[in-house]
């Protein structure tokens, strides 16, 4: 297995404030995994700290054998790292095409297969991005970090708002990406029983530690483990 | 297969039809016509730094200025080709571009303000100092032109300055236009529409905004040659101020960030003037004021959007009517 990112040691936050406490994890190429864990457990934390967003006081993130601490922000994300927020960030006055046109760099996403992955957001390609229900934004903000062809992709809690069927939809998208997207995908979710279901592998965080790391099948089938470690609705 | 913006609409080929038509129509306005297409070309450089990378600027004379010296100097020393003038002057203006760009980009708004009011300020002080080259206040004579491609004389009617100065700014806008439409262009938009989310998805800001005003700045210079070319004349109020605070007026009226924008308020805003001023001279900074704050009261964005907006209204209503009223409540 090849290892894509390690995260050593790592204790980060804003100002002085420390959200993630000496945590570690490493992921190999086209692994999956769930980042689990209550409201304000640092899981966002986690993610923003790949994309350079919060200060870190110690420990060491390696991505494809590289530092990751060495590059600005718009390089994390051509070394392969794509980021989709929870905000979405789609662009209000700029078409779904358009979105994907002005992000695209070469490799085997492109808006063809982009589009195939989500044939949804492929009848509102000429429409605006305030154009577009909730859902199908959060579709595009996939498609458009899909289209930078990364090696990582980051999904922050990319259910959260959307209505039943379009939960269904995008998780056969993400499963779908899981299984033969040739990238490696971590998913933040309130949800544990969804993220668990499409990831191979989980980690629970509390108050910014991990508390809990295996395999996300034996976590989804141990109710006990899931209720303790996660409010599980 | 182009993408539906990719291709021109009615209006937009009706627009270009305009200055054809005019050519003929007022034979006596060509001379003007030409000054008209000169500032349109100077309001779109200006378009692309404002209107697509939300650059403010109060010094875009230099670059005008800069262009315009060069291809003076060139054709004043012996050198009038004219298509050779254009490119001198687009390098020139771009090199200052490029270097000043890197004052620009880390700035906020009123940092870039008044660095590139005080890079102009610089600029004409030096042209007024080194009056030896640039003949200073009396501006520099002497700028004989060569035929363009050896055969179009630079009359008096001003016929060939009319028609030269339409073609290059209507090759510069058919350019700009395909820049824009790019996906560089296209990027340019979500800078200005998020500028702290572009990072994460790959796209350094810094360098898409050292680009544009580099881009902006060759293009302030093709049209600050173009108006020594066509006067054969360069006054040292290429550079100055008020030329750096009249284009800011006219992409304002006109409306920034849809290229056209410039073009329409440049043409607005000299024949205003031209009409106005030859009533009298104070009643014009008047009437000119009065517009302004009417348009930023009424018309947030420009002539284009209010335009745009009028005839979106005029079609929804017409459609209404179309459809009946059971219907019109609906969707």
């Amino acid at each position: 297995m090849v290892e894509l990112l390690a995260v050593e040691n790592v204790t980060a936050g804003y100002g002085e404030a420390r959200v993630l406490d000496d945590v570690s994890l490493a992921l190999a190429e086209g692994e999956s995994l769930a980042l689990l864990g209550r409201n304000g457990a640092g899981k966002t934390t986690l993610l923003v700290t790949l994309m350079g967003l919060t200060r870190v006081f110690a420990g060491r993130v390696r991505f494809r054998g590289g530092d990751l601490a060495r590059l600005a922000r718009h390089r994390r994300a051509q070394a392969g790292i794509g980021w989709v927020p929870q905000e979405r960030h789609v662009f209000p006055s700029l078409t779904v095409d358009e979105h994907l046109a002005a992000v695209a760099r070469p490799g085997p996403w492109d808006a063809v297969r982009a589009y195939e992955l989500f044939p949804r957001l492929e009848e509102r390609r000429r429409n605006l991005g305030n154009q577009l229900s909730g859902g199908e934004q959060q579709m595009l903000a996939i498609a458009r970090a899909l289209v930078t062809n990364p090696r990582l992709l980051l999904l922050d809690e990319p259910m959260e708002g959307l209505a039943p069927i379009l939960v269904q939809e995008l998780l056969a998208a993400i499963r779908g990406l899981v299984a033969h997207g040739g990238l490696a995908v971590i998913i933040v979710e309130q949800h544990a029983r969804l993220a668990l279901g499409v990831t191979r592998s989980a980690i629970v965080l509390e108050r910014g530690r991990v508390v809990h790391r295996g395999e996300s099948a034996a976590l989804a089938a141990d109710s006990a483990a899931l209720s303790r470690l996660v409010a599980v609705a | 297969m182009t993408p539906p913006r990719e291709r021109w609409s009615a209006i937009e080929i009706a627009f270009w039809i305009v200055p054809v038509v005019a050519y003929f129509a007022l034979p006596t306005f060509r001379t003007f016509g030409s000054q008209v297409f000169v500032a349109g070309l100077f309001a779109l450089s200006l378009d692309l730094i404002l209107g697509y990378a939300r650059i403010v600027s109060l010094g875009h004379a230099a670059f005008f200025g800069l262009g315009a010296y060069t291809a003076g100097l060139l054709a004043h020393h012996g050198f009038g080709e004219p298509l050779s003038g254009l490119a001198a002057g687009a390098v020139v203006a771009a090199l200052a571009g490029a270097a000043t760009s890197v004052l620009i980009v880390r700035g906020q708004d009123l940092t870039r303000l008044i660095v590139t009011l005080g890079v102009g300020l610089m600029l004409y002080e030096v042209a007024n100092r080194a009056a030896s080259i640039t003949g200073g206040v009396d501006g520099l004579s002497e700028v004989p032109m060569w035929p363009i491609f050896g055969v179009f004389r630079f009359g008096l009617d001003g016929s060939t300055a009319y028609v030269y100065s339409l073609v290059v700014l209507f090759a510069v806008f058919v350019l700009m236009r395909r820049v824009v439409r790019s996906p560089f262009g296209l990027s340019l938009r979500g800078v200005r529409e998020g500028e702290r989310r572009m990072p994460a998805i790959g796209v350094s800001v810094t360098r898409k905004l050292v680009i544009v005003y580099t881009l902006g700045a060759a293009i302030a210079g093709i049209a600050g040659a173009l108006l020594a070319q066509t006067t054969q004349f360069v006054g040292i109020d290429v550079l100055g101020f008020q030329r750096s605070a009249d284009i800011l007026i006219m992409l304002v009226v006109g409306g920034a960030g849809y290229l056209y924008g410039g073009i329409v308020g440049a043409a607005i805003f000299m024949i205003l003037q031209d009409r106005l001023a030859s009533l009298s001279a104070a009643y014009w900074q008047f009437w000119l004021g009065l517009l302004l704050v009417l348009l930023v009261l009424f018309a947030r964005g420009g002539l284009i959007p209010l335009a745009e907006g009028l005839s979106r209204r005029l079609r929804d209503r017409r459609a209404k009517r179309g459809r009946g009223p059971q219907e019109a409540g609906g969707g």
